[in-house]
């Protein structure tokens, strides 16, 4: 059993409910979420902002050979989904029986990511689902 | 008076039917089938728990209701399946939806009925003004060891209420609320163990009947309402024949039972199951309309609500997913082996 993370604290947030940043004097966004905006530097002001979930999938891949904390999950979807608000965001794809191709549009559920042995944390987490 | 002001659901999309399981122990589909009006139920993805399910529906609910979360005064998680034994479901519930941090949070444990008594909970504190906004939800991924009548049943799923008292705002109002219980013990499962034991086929007479139709007609009798007062009722149901047989005995009718009658094509999924099937009844109520509602837990006892649909209904209803249309959009088949896999049950692994 592992214990949590100093940070965890600070990442349930972005990953339950996809709150990543946005700079507010160009609008780009970003996730995760960044202190810094890529475009203005120390000219940046960024604020939270939390996704809607949907988006498209930009490229995919199955995982056959899983690392130990997935070794139950196996074969599975993982993805980068480009949001409809815009950043681009790494993620597990939910096997719901429906085709993942380049383009499939998707929405965010609310998942258990894993599971730590018998005693430790469950871990939650966002994957998409194709729709 | 508080009511509904918005309501949520969550089913998992794969299913198991009777002739999958029954095949494996021999036994006869086709009498079980009927014997307990049941065709299929759900099966929780790997990924799925009672805190997933349970954020699902609270989702959903928020999202019906237009409220605004940081608003949200209580949430209380009712379910026999909650995930930890100490760290609490709704902590996950009130993160996940955007709550605020001096929200009043609670799991609640009493079988299959500890959701409907987390809505009496926030009927109360929103009635006292001590709170604006109350959400209970009832979520389990119950489990039946393999082998035994409840493994056709023992399902997963769950719903979510929000109960709130502005008229401009509430679907629903809740006139009345009453319980019924005892010590009875016709179900439970110890701490640490897998599996529930139940006192086998006997347990209907004093857990289920008993108590279903003491809270009912304790309703009846001290409302003056007759069945025929209301369009809708909905019952437990631990299987699909139990609410039907009980339906019967208290004077209602199949047809008004129809509408929230889900058992046979999802089982049973314990807390969520009479909040299930009075979500979607109210997916097909119109203003003005009744439904009587009896909840049962093992242990035992039963909680009954009579609510009643208000003009706001029908505004609100493009915000609400509705429970067939969740049921039915999209299903995947599992065999046996897959739900072996999938409930963690293969030992040695
Ligand atoms: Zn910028």
């Amino acid at each position: 059993m592992e214990k949590p993370s100093a940070g965890l604290w600070r990442k349930i947030k972005p990953r339950y409910n996809l709150v990543g940043s946005q700079c507010k004097k160009c609008g780009s966004t970003y996730f995760p979420p960044r202190i810094v905006c890529k475009n203005c530097g120390r000219e940046s002001r960024m604020e939270d902002r939390q996704f809607a979930g949907d988006g498209e999938v930009v490229s995919f891949t199955t995982i056959r050979v899983p690392p130990d904390t997935f070794k139950d999950e196996a074969p599975y979807i993982v993805g980068i989904i480009k949001l409809s608000e815009g950043p681009n965001v790494e993620g597990h794809i939910i096997d719901n029986g429906r085709k993942v191709e380049v383009g499939t549009k998707v929405k965010a559920a609310f998942r258990r990511m894993y599971v730590d042995g018998e005693e430790g944390l469950i871990y939650y987490h966002y994957k998409f689902e194709p729709i | 008076m508080s009511g509904i002001v918005g309501y949520g659901a969550h089913v998992p999309i794969y299913r198991i039917k009777v002739e999958e399981i029954a095949k494996v122990w021999g036994e006869d589909a086709d009498a079980i089938k009927s014997g307990l009006n049941i065709r299929e139920k759900s099966v929780p993805g790997r990924d799925e728990d009672a805190a997933t399910i349970a954020v699902e529906a609270a989702r959903r609910a928020v999202r019906h209701s237009g409220i605004n979360p940081k608003e949200m005064g209580a949430v209380y998680v009712g379910s026999e399946s909650h995930p930890y034994a100490v760290k609490p479901t709704a902590t996950v519930v009130i993160e996940s939806i955007g709550a605020s941090s001096s929200v009043m949070a609670a799991d609640l444990e009493f079988a299959c009925k500890a959701g409907t008594a987390g809505i009496q909970a926030a009927m109360g504190l929103v009635d006292s003004g001590m709170i604006k906004y109350g959400m209970s939800i009832g979520a389990d991924t119950s489990q039946g060891r393999p082998g035994d009548a409840l493994e056709y049943t023992a399902s997963a799923g769950g719903a979510a209420f929000i109960v709130g008292k502005d008229k401009h705002e509430v679907i629903a109002n809740i006139l009345k609320t009453v319980s019924y219980t005892s010590d009875t013990p016709d179900f439970w499962r110890r701490e640490g163990a897998m599996f529930p034991t139940h006192s086998g086929r006997f347990t209907g007479e004093p857990g289920y009947f008993r108590h279903i139709t003491g809270a009912t007609k304790l309703m009846l009798e001290t409302t003056g309402f007759k069945p025929v007062d209301f369009t809708y009722a909905v019952f437990h149901q631990p299987n699909g024949k139990f609410p039907m047989v009980v339906a019967k005995q208290l004077g209602f009718t199949e047809k008004q039972i129809e509408p929230g009658l889900l058992t046979p094509v999802i089982g049973n999924t314990y807390s969520g199951a009479s909040m299930l099937g009075l979500a979607s009844t109210l997916d097909v109520a119109k203003p003005g309309e009744r439904i009587l509602v009896t909840s049962f837990g093992s242990g035992a006892g039963s909680d009954s609500f009579i609510i009643e649909a208000t003009e706001n209904i029908d505004a609100k209803r493009g915000m609400a997913t509705k429970v067939r249309g969740l049921i039915d959009s999209n299903k995947m088949y599992i065999d046996y082996a897959t739900y072996l896999k999938d409930k963690d049950f293969i030992k040695g692994r």
